[in-house]
């Protein structure tokens, strides 16, 4: 074999482990979603989401658990995203290069690295006990708004950021104030993009366990919340307890199951909205 | 203004929290509530560790020789068992002779060891307090045992958590970075467009699965598969941890590296094809060592989420306290220790502010693997301008 046709050979080799590698990739995901999916389905029902558990959770519906997770996506979205939009367009508008905003983009960087079961700590000190939430919506949901700010400011920031500067000018340029700019060009134009970060945002809330172990989730609770200072029942932590700590594990499987569906399904079509909202964005503005 | 400093804010919050609370742990005897330990006076020891106290009371030490003491055979005494030494007459119905009965029961038992909260100390009392160290942040980090809610003298050493996060998250990168990097490189040179657009939404959507749900995969999948592999009795081992986080550590270290490897710039590779180097060559020699210290991020990064990952750790590594030998074994880690103590531990006792210690420990390793990615991505910016 000459140099060439071994340089050829290589190539090739590489390329295609390459290429069997990432759809091993691919094949991860589609084994865990198939065998989920292939064995939860069939126990989701009219019944099943709108029921309240039953025999010791081995029977019966989630239904408090999904009102759970969704008072806990309102309140933290209530809590996070007023804050973390403000904040980004803070930093990509006002702030000036230097020091400072290096510091808190770092410091927005470790917000976001700080892991989940460190919020849960920190949710458990400061609301629970120290504000003396107790165990409740409002404990968690606070927790769990910290713990997507980050997400939000990045994503407010990075909108804003791929907005051509001539824009910004023009508006100036007729007389706005940089307040007006921001209200009537730079946030409207950045705004679907903000809400893929808001939805994807809303993702990881809805599936976070950690953070809600200690400041909000009820093990059994089959009744719905009736003031932000109850605590509620919610999927992901449901799925936990049922899989693990339940006195009838083996009985309980199927709910296990169903609860898994129900939170796949949730991540998979906010995933789905995200991508058709960047997707139409993209064609709009030709960005991406 | 006051909004872009929330972040600030909240690190800082979180810090001031996370550390009041782990620091109070530290110089405070290991003794739950306020008990004290005496001996006979007679007995020369004045000091003991907590293992030691541990070890006396599983009964491993038995005689006070091998703490190199006298010969006499150690006897315990503690609250339970009250009712072998003494009637309830004896003690009182408000345990009001209670003080008493243990001074004269300590003065008469040469090898005796008693643990009993101070309220029942004898005002006159002839026995002997026993020191104990106070629990240190050293002991914390360096003892090898477990045992936060241990009777009478709790065993705060976190060195098996500790080592146990490091290596359940290593071999998961170990297992994470061929093929993410594998993938990364894929989707930057070696994909077309329409490929590359239908692997994003997929692995955002593998970064976007709750954990919890790959802790129930694990469970269900991963474990029995592991347990039939190796012919193990269980199969929540270190080894499912890690299979399983290096699947959730993927989408992270294919997103960094394939950014850092894309940001090559086009001359520099165009000048490798231009030498006569085909595209795997310009790949080797070129791309990969441009983007290093991306992909070096990147791996950083994915560690940094396999050490704070809990919920999917928690339900497959079988959550043993102990120093790992092997990968086929159970282990514990340092996140999955509070998710699964502290809804037992009660408020602001030592187990509460233990666990808070770990949240520290956790804390700062993340912060510093944090800073560490800041800083070798500033670098890489210096180096391209």
């Amino acid at each position: 074999m000459d140099t060439s046709s071994r340089k050829r050979l290589a190539e090739n080799t590489a390329f295609w482990i390459f290429r069997i590698l990432s759809l091993g990739v691919i094949g991860i995901l589609f084994s865990i979603l198939g065998f989920i999916l292939s064995k939860g389905l069939s126990v989701i029902s009219w019944d099943f989401i709108t029921k309240m558990p039953e025999d010791g959770m081995t029977k019966g519906g989630i239904y408090p658990a999904i009102i759970g997770t969704f008072y806990l996506i309102a309140g933290s979205m209530l809590f996070a995203f007023p804050i973390g939009l403000m904040s980004g367009i803070y930093t990509n508008e006002y702030a000036r290069e230097g020091k400072i905003k290096r510091f808190i983009k770092l410091m927005t960087a470790n917000l976001a690295g700080i892991p989940s079961i460190v919020f849960g700590l920190f949710g458990m000190a400061l609301f629970v006990n120290g504000m003396g939430f107790g165990d409740s919506i409002i404990a968690g949901s606070l927790t769990l708004g910290l713990l997507v700010l980050p997400i939000i400011i990045r994503t407010t920031e990075e909108s804003l950021k791929a907005i051509d500067n001539s824009f910004r000018h023009a508006s100036l340029a007729l007389g706005a104030t940089k307040l007006q700019t921001i209200g009537r060009v730079t946030l409207p134009m950045a705004m679907p993009n903000i809400i893929t970060g808001i939805i994807l945002s809303i993702g990881r809330v809805s599936g976070e366990t950690a953070p809600i172990l200690f400041t909000v989730a009820a093990y059994f609770l089959p009744k719905l919340p009736t003031s932000i200072y109850d605590q509620v029942m919610a999927l992901p932590y449901h799925l936990y307890v049922i899989s693990t700590s339940g006195t009838n594990i083996q009985e309980s499987r199927a709910m296990a199951y169903g609860t898994a569906v129900v939170l796949i399904l949730i991540v998979l079509i906010l995933n789905l909205i995200a991508n058709a909202i960047r997707r139409s964005l993209g064609k709009k503005y030709k960005i991406n | 203004m006051i909004s872009s400093t929330v972040t600030t804010l909240t690190v800082l919050l979180i810090t001031i929290f996370l550390f009041k609370e782990g620091t109070s742990l530290f110089s405070q005897s290991p003794l739950e509530g306020d008990n004290i330990i005496v001996v006979n006076s007679s007995n020369p020891i004045a000091h003991i560790s907590s293992i030691q106290i541990k070890d006396i009371f599983d009964q491993k030490i038995t005689h006070w020789d091998s703490l190199g003491g006298k010969k006499d055979s150690i006897i315990l005494f503690t609250f339970n068992d009250l009712s072998t030494y003494f009637s309830d007459d004896e003690i009182g119905a408000n345990f009001e002779f209670l003080p008493h009965k243990i001074d004269s029961l300590v003065n008469i038992e040469p090898g005796i060891i008693a643990v009993f909260s101070k309220k029942y100390l004898d005002p006159k009392f002839a026995g002997k307090k026993i020191k104990i160290d106070n629990i240190s942040v050293t002991q914390f980090l360096s003892e090898k045992e477990w045992f936060p809610t241990a009777n009478p003298a709790v065993q705060l050493g976190a060195l098996p958590l500790i080592l146990g996060t490091l290596w359940v998250s290593l071999i998961a990168i170990l297992i994470a970075l061929p093929i993410g990097l594998a993938t990364a490189i894929y989707l930057a040179e070696v994909a077309n467009a329409k490929m590359r657009n239908i692997y994003k939404p997929i692995i955002e959507l593998l970064a976007g699965i709750p954990s919890v749900v790959y802790g129930f995969f694990g469970l269900i999948v991963i474990v029995p598969m592991v347990q039939q592999t190796f012919n193990l009795p269980v199969g929540e081992t270190a080894l499912s941890g890690s299979i399983l986080l290096a699947i959730m550590a993927l989408p992270t270290i294919i997103t960094v590296s394939e950014d850092a490897i894309r940001n090559t710039p086009r001359s520099m590779k165009e000048a490798s094809l231009a030498l006569g180097a085909n595209r795997w060559q310009t790949i080797v020699r070129v791309t990969i060592p441009n983007s290093i210290s991306g992909i070096s991020a990147a791996a950083i990064l994915g560690i940094g989420r396999a050490i704070g990952e809990t919920m999917a750790v928690l339900m497959v590594t079988g959550n043993a306290a102990v120093i790992p030998h092997s990968l086929l074994q159970p282990v514990r880690t340092i996140p999955a220790t509070i998710a699964a103590e502290l809804g037992e531990a009660p408020k602001n006792g030592i187990h509460y502010k233990a666990l808070f210690a770990l949240g520290c420990i956790l804390f700062l390793i993340t912060m510093i693997i944090n800073i560490w990615v800041d800083y070798i991505s500033r670098k890489r910016g210096n180096y391209s301008k």
